[in-house]
């Protein structure tokens, strides 16, 4: 049979033979990865199950990255917990401190996924591998536990959306917008149980960085996982990275797919998706001069160096308009050094940015970052729910960094072009 | 694995608050979250369920939060059985894992009706309708998920293989 990237990943996995996409098949996992808000229920389950042991110490990621530095005394109690447990059972990737960044920026950085790999994880954006090559997808705390222990679980073969890209994108325009643009076509349910397959010149023309910030968001259209090829680019990624042995992976030729998508994507503007959900998704130009109070440049979706970079220079010789707030969070220790660096973090703070520790923080409404009744973000990250980054009456609107960086500027949504 | 009761069907996109309200999620005792079973649907709902009854839903059930509650709240109402159109995807991880029996018909779930007197054979993956004398086939429970639903969920069914090992 001919198989998808989803399909092959799963199949060197299983001593199954996978003949039919619905089929369910038991995997070996290659890393179980949970945060400080879903570890403390994981491993309350993992001890309900009797088990004394993770399957590998080397296999288990634990990443204190939600609230962290502790917001408040239930989350230092949540991480404590954790801690206690990282150390009793030798964890060796545990992070909380100074080693410690936004999990699904951290991970890849520190070569602990490959293409090929199956990662489960007890958060959502678990998915952000699949830039990699690798399926990688979100569970629940007692799965997660489970797989902690057993080092295995089950998977639904999901059947695959391949989804093309053509044409060549413009300046200013980024993989967030693509993906941002791909929501908009399909909704939020629009891959519900199912793999998107990323292909065609422009993807294979993006950077790995980008292929994560895609990857990352298959979640906010249903799917499962949100899979790309790995080429020359994604094995220098990972050789950088300190992976070796990583190896080039695409599925076969005449594989069989649910659906398939082309768009040409010449000409297509900066996308912003509106309040209350991804899929109301609209080009920039026709929300220009819609005020902001805020602008977040972070994220498990565009904390990374490339988007630092491109919102740097968006901001370069400007001034953060006095009215709005301009929170500049990099995603990883590493990402913020490299910044500090390349003088990103200068320019951050001549153009009167907040720049703050590596941490999830306004994302999900943390900490760092929240939003008053009325007020008004333009965010680089990936949900836009009610409520999703403070009050219920606050409004997310998402975006790549440097429309965010435009519109921190200006203190209306603008194209970054327009500067 | 044969189950037989009554059909109780609900729509479709059924969401983890209607199965169990976010008020109730102080226990995770089964009885009592069983108690207050689809509450956020129809107050009272759960009156009318008899233990071994069977739920049928439409399109997407479970879907919203990843609370395990929710497939606990349909085990505790004595429901072993739910037959939907579709789940939605972490609901359909969660209901194996705690336990509860999941059968995918598609657009045969309009073939069975509020009343009917289902008889489920979960091995064959064949749903006999005797009100209406009618027979689905669906793809049958494989056997290793079988394995956590005999254990009685992913819990027991880790337990069980840990201390084996
Ligand atoms: S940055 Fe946001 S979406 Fe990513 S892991 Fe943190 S809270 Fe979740």
């Amino acid at each position: 049979m001919k198989l998808t990237m989803a399909q092959k990943i799963l199949q060197a996995h299983t001593d199954q033979e996978i003949t039919a996409a619905n089929q369910i098949v038991q995997c070996e996992v290659s890393l179980v990865l949970a945060n400080d808000i879903t570890a403390p229920l994981a491993i309350k389950s993992f001890t309900a199950m009797g088990a004394d042991a993770v399957f590998d110490r080397d296999r288990v990621a634990l990443v204190m990255d939600h609230f962290t530095p502790n917001k408040d005394i239930d989350s230092a109690e949540q991480v404590k917990f954790v801690r206690e447990f990282a150390r009793e059972k030798g964890v060796t990737h545990y992070y909380e401190g100074g080693d410690c960044g936004v999990e699904h920026a951290l991970l890849p950085e520190l070569g602990l996924v490959a293409p090929g790999d199956i990662v489960v994880g007890a958060d959502s954006h678990t998915c952000t591998y699949g830039g990699l090559g690798a399926f990688a997808t979100g569970m629940g705390s007692t799965d997660v536990g489970g797989a902690m222990a057993l080092g295995a679980t089950w998977f639904k073969v999901p059947p695959t959306i391949r989804v093309e890209f053509t044409g060549s994108l413009g300046e200013h325009v980024t993989g967030k917008d693509l993906i941002l643009f791909l929501i908009g076509q399909i909704g939020v349910a629009g891959a519900r149980y199912k793999a998107l397959e990323f292909c065609g010149p422009v993807v294979d023309r993006l950077s790995v960085e980008a292929r994560m910030t895609i990857a990352n968001m298959a979640i906010e259209a249903g799917g499962k996982v949100g899979l790309f090829a790995s080429d020359a680019k994604t094995l220098e990624y990972c050789r950088a990275h300190g992976r070796m042995g990583a190896v080039a992976l695409a599925a076969d030729p005449g594989a069989e797919y649910d659906r398939e998508l082309s768009f040409d994507v010449t000409g297509m503007s900066p996308q912003v998706a509106c309040p209350h959900l991804p899929e109301n998704v609209r080009p920039v130009e026709e929300l220009a001069d819609l005020a902001v109070d805020q602008a977040v440049i972070g994220s498990c979706t565009n904390g990374r160096i490339e988007d630092l970079r491109a919102a740097a220079a968006v901001l370069r010789g400007h001034k953060v308009s006095s009215r709005v707030r301009c929170v500049v969070l990099p995603a990883t220790p590493g990402i913020w050094k490299q910044a500090l660096k390349e003088g990103l973090l200068e320019t951050f703070m001549d153009a009167g940015c907040v720049v703050g520790p590596p941490t999830c923080g306004p994302c999900l409404g943390g900490h760092m970052g929240i939003l008053a009744g009325g007020e008004r973000a333009i965010s680089t990250t990936n949900r836009n729910f009610k409520g999703r980054m403070g009050s219920l009456s606050s409004e997310v609107y998402l975006a790549s960094p440097a429309v965010a960086a435009a519109s921190a500027v200006t203190g209306l949504i603008t194209h970054p072009g327009k500067l | 694995m044969n189950y037989a009761g009554k059909a109780h069907k609900v729509g479709d996109h059924i969401d983890t608050d209607a199965i169990i309200p976010a008020r109730f999620l102080v226990t995770t005792d089964p009885g009592e979250l069983g108690a207050n079973c689809m509450e956020g649907l129809e107050p009272g709902w759960i009156k009318r369920v008899a233990q071994g009854d069977v739920l049928v839903a439409g399109e997407n059930f479970g879907c919203g939060s990843s609370r395990e509650h929710a497939p606990i709240a349909l085990k505790g109402a004595g429901i072993p059985v739910v037959i939907a159109h579709s789940f939605a995807r972490i609901f359909y991880r969660n209901g194996f894992n705690m336990g509860l029996i999941l059968l995918e018909v598609g657009d045969d779930a309009a073939r069975l009706h509020d009343g009917d007197e289902l008889v489920v054979d979960v091995d064959a993956g064949r749903i006999e309708n005797r009100t209406t004398g009618e027979t689905i086939d669906c793809a049958p429970v494989p056997p290793f998920m079988k394995e956590i639903l005999n254990k009685g969920g992913l819990v027991p069914y880790v337990k069980a293989k840990l201390a084996a090992a």
